[in-house]
Formats: C-alpha cells, sequence, structure tokens
C-alpha cells in the first residue's frame, strides 16, 4: 500500500470515525447520566437525515439552516420521549429499557418507511463544500473534511462542558450522586431531560451530516448503531473522552483494515471488541463504577 | 406478521375444472422491507391488473390474487409459501425477491406440486443446479444482466473495466459473468474485482483505487442502499467529471428514484422492460400509474407479464390442475404490453425474452418523471439469457444432488449464502 492510499485511507477513517464518534458520544452521555444504553440512537440519527430532507422540501431549507434546525428538532422529541416513556424504566430492570428503546426504532424506521418509502431520498450536500482540496500530501474530498472537523469541534467542546465547567460539573455530580445533588437544591429531573435530548441532538447533527454522503433510507441508522456499539464497548461505557477517541480510532483502524485486507473490514471492529471485552472489560476508557 | 389481502376481482361462476372454483395467484413478495419498492405493494397491484384484464377477455374464468410478505427470510418464504397453498388454496405463487426467498419457495412448491414464477429473484440456480419442473424463472437472472450491459458496453467504446461486487453469493455470481462477458466482447478487466463487504456505507477505498486505475468504465453489482452510497460516493469523488462511466449490475426504477435521476445520469444497465420504450409500454405504465398511485419498476411489470401468462395457459387447457398447465406452458411464445418474444424453454424454465440496453437520462431530457432511461440496443430474447447448452439443469430429482455449475457459482450450497443477495 502506497503512502498515498495510506493517508486518504487514513482520512477516511477519520471520516467514519467523526459519526461514530458523535453518536457514541451521545450514548456515552445519555449512559452516563441515565444508566439507559439507548438502542433507538440509530433511529434518532436517521431521523436527523430525513429532517434534513423534509426541511429542504417543505421549506426549501438549504443544509446550513438544516445543520441547525434539524438537531434542535430531534433534540425537542427527545426530550419528549425522555418525560413520557424513556423517565419510566429508571424504575424497572434492565431488560425493559432494550425492550423500549429497541421498540421505539422499529416504530421510528416503519414510520418513515410509511412517509418516504424504503428507497429513501436524495440529499445534495452544501455548493460551498463541493468538489476537492489539496492538503499538499493528500487530496480529499471538501466536504469530508468538513465533517471531521466539525465533529472534532463538537465532541471537544462536549467534553470541555461536561469536564471543565460549572454545568458540566452539575450534570457529573447528578449522575454521582442524584439525591444529593437534589439537597443542593439542583433540579436533577430536568438535567436528566435536557441531556438525553442533547445526546439525541448529537445524533441527528450525525444524520444531517451523513445526508450528503450516505444513503439516506430508513435503515441507514441500523447498520451504524452496530459498529457504534462496539465502539461504546471499546472505549467504555459512560467514558465521554473515551468514546470520542475511540471512534475515531476505529474508524481509522477499519479503514486501513479494509485497504489491507477488504473482507475483514467490518470483523475488525469486533474483533478489536472481544479482544478487548477479555483483556479490559471495562473498555479501555471506562472507569470500575463507584471509583470515581 | 402477515399482511394478506384478497382480493375479489369478479363473482362471476366459475366452471368445475378449476379447484375452489377459481384460479388462485399468490405473490409472494416483501411487503415491507428493503426490496419493497422493486416489488412489494407494486407487484401484488401487477398482478391484480394482470387478472382484471385476463378477466375481461375470459368472462367464464375467475380469477383471485392474494398478496403475502416474506420478510426477506427464507424460512418464513418457505412458510408462507405452504400456507398459502395448504390453506389459502393458491394455484400459483409468483414475484418472490431475494433468490434465498425463492430457492426456498421453490422447494415447497415442488413438493405440493403447484406452479411458481420466479420474476424478482434472479439467481440463476433456479434454473440450474436447483432447477425444478414446477418452477419457472421469467423475467431476468444475473447472466443476462451481466452478458447485456457488459457486452453492449464493451462494444459501444467501455473497454477497460475495474469492478465492485458486494460479497455474497449474487454479487460474485454476477461479477465473474460480467467479466466473462465483458472479455467476449473485446473488452478488458484490468484489476481483479473487489468484494465489498455487505452491507456497507463507505465505498471510498474503491473509488479511489478506480481513479489510479483510470478504468474506461467502473462496474458496480452493488444493489439498494448500497448501490445509492456507490453512486452518490461516485459523484463526490469525482469519477464522472473524470470521465470514468459507471456501469450497474443490477438497477431499477426504485433506486433512480430514490437518490435522483442526475445522480445516476448516464449510468448503463440492462432492463427487461421500460416505461417509454413503445407506445404500449407507455400505455401500460400509465394504467399502472393510475391503478397504483406510483409508477412501476420492470420487475413489477414482469409480475403483470408473468400472471398473465399463466392464466392464460390455464385458459388454454381450462384447468388450473399444475401438470396440464404445466404442458402449456413448455415451448409457448407469447408477446404481451410489457413482454417482447417471450419463450418458455421447455428444458429448463427458463423463460427468453428481449432485454434492453439503457442508459439513464438527465433530468433535463426526460419527458415526464416517469421518462427514466434513454434506449441503447435490444439483446434479443436468444442471446440473452444463458444457452441450453452452458445449463446444469437435470430435472426430476437429479438435479437436487448435482453440484454447483461454473456458472452459477454458490447455486448448490443451498440458501444460506444468497441470504444477503438481492434478488
Amino acid at each position: 500500500m502506497s503512502w498515498q492510499l495510506l493517508s486518504i485511507q487514513i482520512f477516511n477513517g477519520l471520516v467514519n470515525g467523526a459519526f461514530f464518534a458523535l453518536l457514541s458520544l451521545g450514548l456515552a452521555v445519555i449512559f452516563g447520566m441515565l444508566r439507559i444504553v439507548n438502542f433507538a440512537h440509530g433511529a434518532l440519527y436517521m431521523l436527523g437525515a430525513f429532517a434534513a430532507y423534509a426541511l429542504g422540501q417543505k421549506l426549501h431549507l438549504g443544509f446550513w439552516p438544516a445543520l441547525l434546525i434539524a438537531p434542535i428538532l430531534i433534540g425537542l422529541l427527545g426530550m419528549l420521549l425522555e418525560r413520557t416513556l424513556i423517565r419510566r424504566l429508571s424504575a424497572l430492570e434492565p431488560s425493559y429499557n432494550l425492550l423500549l428503546t429497541f421498540g421505539l426504532t422499529l416504530l421510528i424506521q416503519d414510520g418513515v418507511r410509511l412517509v418516504y418509502g424504503i428507497s429513501g431520498a436524495p440529499y445534495a450536500g452544501p455548493s460551498q463544500l463541493e468538489g476537492a482540496t489539496n492538503l499538499g500530501f493528500v487530496v480529499f474530498p471538501t466536504y469530508r473534511l468538513f465533517v471531521i472537523s466539525i465533529s472534532l469541534l463538537i465532541c471537544l467542546v462536549t467534553w470541555f462542558v461536561i469536564e471543565r465547567t460549572r454545568v458540566g460539573a452539575v450534570i457529573r455530580a447528578s449522575t454521582e450522586n442524584p439525591v444529593v445533588t437534589r439537597t443542593f437544591g439542583i433540579d436533577v429531573s430536568r438535567l436528566v431531560t435536557l441531556v438525553f435530548g442533547f445526546g439525541a441532538a448529537l445524533a441527528a447533527l450525525g444524520g444531517v451530516l451523513a445526508a450528503p454522503i450516505y444513503s439516506v433510507d430508513p435503515l441507514m441508522g441500523s447498520e451504524l448503531i452496530i459498529t457504534t456499539f462496539a465502539v461504546v464497548v471499546i472505549g467504555g461505557l459512560g467514558s465521554i473522552m473515551g468514546s470520542v477517541i475511540t471512534g475515531f480510532a476505529v474508524g481509522v483502524m477499519a479503514a486501513v483494515g479494509a485497504a489491507l485486507y477488504p473482507p475483514i473490514a467490518n470483523t475488525l471492529i469486533f474483533i478489536f471488541m472481544a479482544l478487548v471485552l477479555v483483556l479490559r472489560p471495562r473498555g479501555l476508557f471506562g472507569m470500575v463504577e463507584g471509583s470515581r | 406478521m402477515k399482511i394478506a389481502i384478497a382480493m375479489m376481482l369478479a363473482a362471476l361462476p366459475a366452471a368445475a375444472q378449476y379447484s375452489g372454483d377459481v384460479v388462485k395467484v399468490g405473490v409472494l413478495t416483501d411487503l415491507s422491507s428493503v426490496y419493497s419498492e422493486l416489488g412489494g405493494p407494486g407487484s401484488v397491484k401487477a398482478a391484480e391488473m394482470a387478472a382484471e384484464d385476463f378477466m375481461k377477455k375470459h368472462k367464464d374464468i375467475k380469477v383471485v390474487v392474494i398478496g403475502v410478505d416474506h420478510q426477506n427470510k427464507a424460512d418464513i418464504s418457505s412458510a408462507k409459501a405452504q400456507e398459502m397453498i395448504d390453506r389459502d388454496g393458491v394455484d400459483m405463487i409468483i414475484d418472490i425477491p431475494n433468490s434465498a426467498c425463492a430457492l426456498a419457495a421453490s422447494e415447497v412448491v415442488k413438493q405440493r406440486k403447484k406452479v411458481l414464477f420466479v420474476v424478482t429473484g434472479g439467481s440463476t440456480a433456479l434454473t440450474n443446479a436447483k432447477c425444478s419442473k414446477y418452477t419457472f424463472h421469467y423475467w431476468y437472472d444475473n447472466y443476462d444482466l451481466a452478458n447485456g450491459t457488459g457486452a453492449a458496453v464493451a462494444k459501444a467504446g467501455g473497454k477497460t473495466w475495474y469492478n465492485i461486487y458486494p460479497n455474497y453469493a449474487f454479487g460474485k455470481d454476477l461479477d465473474a459473468q460480467m467479466r466473462k462477458a465483458v472479455e467476449a466482447a473485446g473488452g478488458k478487466n484490468i484489476a481483479p474485482s473487489d468484494a465489498t463487504p455487505f452491507p456497507n456505507t463507505d465505498f471510498s477505498t474503491y473509488l479511489l483505487k478506480a481513479k489510479s486505475l483510470k478504468p474506461q468504465v467502473f462496474g458496480t453489482m452493488q444493489a439498494g442502499a448500497d448501490l445509492v452510497n456507490v453512486v452518490k460516493q461516485y459523484n463526490e469523488f469525482g469519477l464522472r467529471a473524470e470521465n470514468i462511466k459507471l456501469a450497474i449490475g443490477l438497477l431499477t426504477e426504485a433506486d433512480i428514484r430514490g437518490l435522483g435521476q442526475d445522480a445516476f445520469a448516464g449510468a448503463e444497465a440492462t432492463v427487461s422492460w421500460f416505461s417509454h420504450h413503445d407506445k404500449q409500454s407507455e400505455e401500460w405504465s400509465k394504467r399502472f400509474t393510475k391503478a397504483f398511485g406510483k409508477p412501476a419498476t420492470w420487475m413489477q411489470a414482469g409480475v403483470y407479464s408473468g400472471t398473465l401468462t399463466y392464466l392464460e395457459a390455464v385458459a388454454r387447457v381450462k384447468t388450473d390442475d399444475s401438470e396440464k398447465v404445466i404442458a402449456a406452458l413448455e415451448g409457448h411464445k407469447f408477446n404481451d404490453a410489457v413482454a417482447h418474444n417471450g419463450y418458455i424453454r421447455p428444458q429448463d424454465h427458463r423463460v427468453l425474452l428481449d432485454v434492453y440496453q439503457v442508459q439513464v437520462k438527465a433530468k433535463k431530457d426526460s419527458k415526464d418523471e416517469d421518462d427514466l432511461f434513454k434506449y441503447v440496443s435490444t439483446t434479443p430474447a436468444d442471446k440473452a439469457f444463458m444457452p441450453l447448452s452452458e445449463s446444469t439443469c437435470k430435472r426430476d430429482g437429479s438435479a437436487a444432488a448435482a453440484p454447483a455449475s461454473p456458472a452459477a457459482p454458490g447455486a448448490a450450497s443451498g440458501a444460506a449464502p444468497d441470504a444477503g443477495a438481492p434478488k
């Protein structure tokens, strides 16, 4: 494999990694706060892409407004779901978590299929980012570079807010011990809703970013979510930085693997996951429950 | 979950020689999942249209059409086929997207001695190692797709090729046939074809490889969402701008409508029918759109033709007894609103018909939203399909034990390797 191809593959890996990171970041934030594994995350990602499409169809809004509006809409939907359904899970045993969020996935997928059909919808990217950019050592589609940058930016900001600001401290405190946090006069319940909405918005943002380069169809999320769960397991459930770093790393690993030996591309991630589970069951960046 | 819609299409007194006093056609298809747009409810509508047209001509025969969902799972396909025959009294089953599902139903139909027309399923195994007296492969198969597109594009000047295919039996088979057809037509495969994971969203590796290989033609055997991803990224990575032509193994109207015509513009493929081919096709297409609310795919046109061909055979022998109908079908020649120069080859039940090489039109060149394909050439019925000399079909039991033919790798290994196959 030439250096040229290798560097291109690394960039492609970063693009895929950008989506893994955005999704697993949302999953990590939600899990950290609610102790809920949100299997509907892929459906929210897909809804983000379709929201962007619908905004274009109905209101003639292009990519840029959609990039802002679609995540807000899906974030609001996420909050609604949390208030009405997800919230009730905390009192129930964990298997209900799977039943509810997976059931939601099926409902959302079939709903979208009824409206837009199974073949999906066309979506054009922003004209400003058409073509390719020469980075000196590699020529790469401009839009993909944009995807990598914005995903990195969002992930870093999220990490910063949660780990380094007062708001973040409150969120972390609510995770750690909701009862004690409440005694400080903090409305933990509202915080939980906001965090779930934020996670949903991140998934939707991923969906909008994916729309110009990947097929926009009702099942687009269900394919991505499997890999994303592997990323979350490798990174360590609930670890924010872990899920971001693992997201990008797994993307690059799969892309380079695909170039070296194509048949292994999809399997590599799961082999890695199995190894991590055997050698370090709490994940690369995960902490033992209660030790932080 | 079963969605079965029984449609009573006429209340005429039926003659006694029809089981249950009606001829019952069962459309076994994907009503809800990935192939529901190329077959699905549209296939059921197409069969209903054929039944209506038939009953206008033969007022003494009552036809009922039911649609059943196989959910793209071979085991469900098999169970539903049994149920349709044993419980619903279906005389003939048609459509079946997904080769694995088609092969599973073929086994059931053989045991129950009913008739099966595979339209949307494309595996050549159906008329080779897995051929059966009761199964007819009606509308297309991967041999005619590969042969048509490979030969036509190579002859038209696309001499150097690089292909990718999804890593399952259907894709691998399609690719092997395409390579053969390209070389036979004087073209050259300049690199080994690459297998891609299935399903897959990111095809950049292969597209970049294509860019550095600079073939005249980039061939993709992907289908459905994978195909949409390939085409999106083919445009994104600028292969079109570098004049690398796109040849698609299996392309349907559903794919084009999903992604938008312009993304596909210029791509070449083989179809058995397209709406603006001739006046008859255009009229049929309008009629279908009016009845169904959405324009047809060429697979759905095949379900119309297949249902009609079966019913006409029933009318000729005046019974729905399978043995007699099969005898009437074998060697039969036909033309209808959507099929030209049809011939049912008795030896292996491959149905031959004219197929067309087409090029996707740019939006600005289309007369209306149904006008997607530009006609390039016709491959006549006798040239389009696998010649009998290459077929490994041995009927009546011996076929089951026959090894896979070189022309259809994976055919003998049963349904499993085809599980991901589109048709």
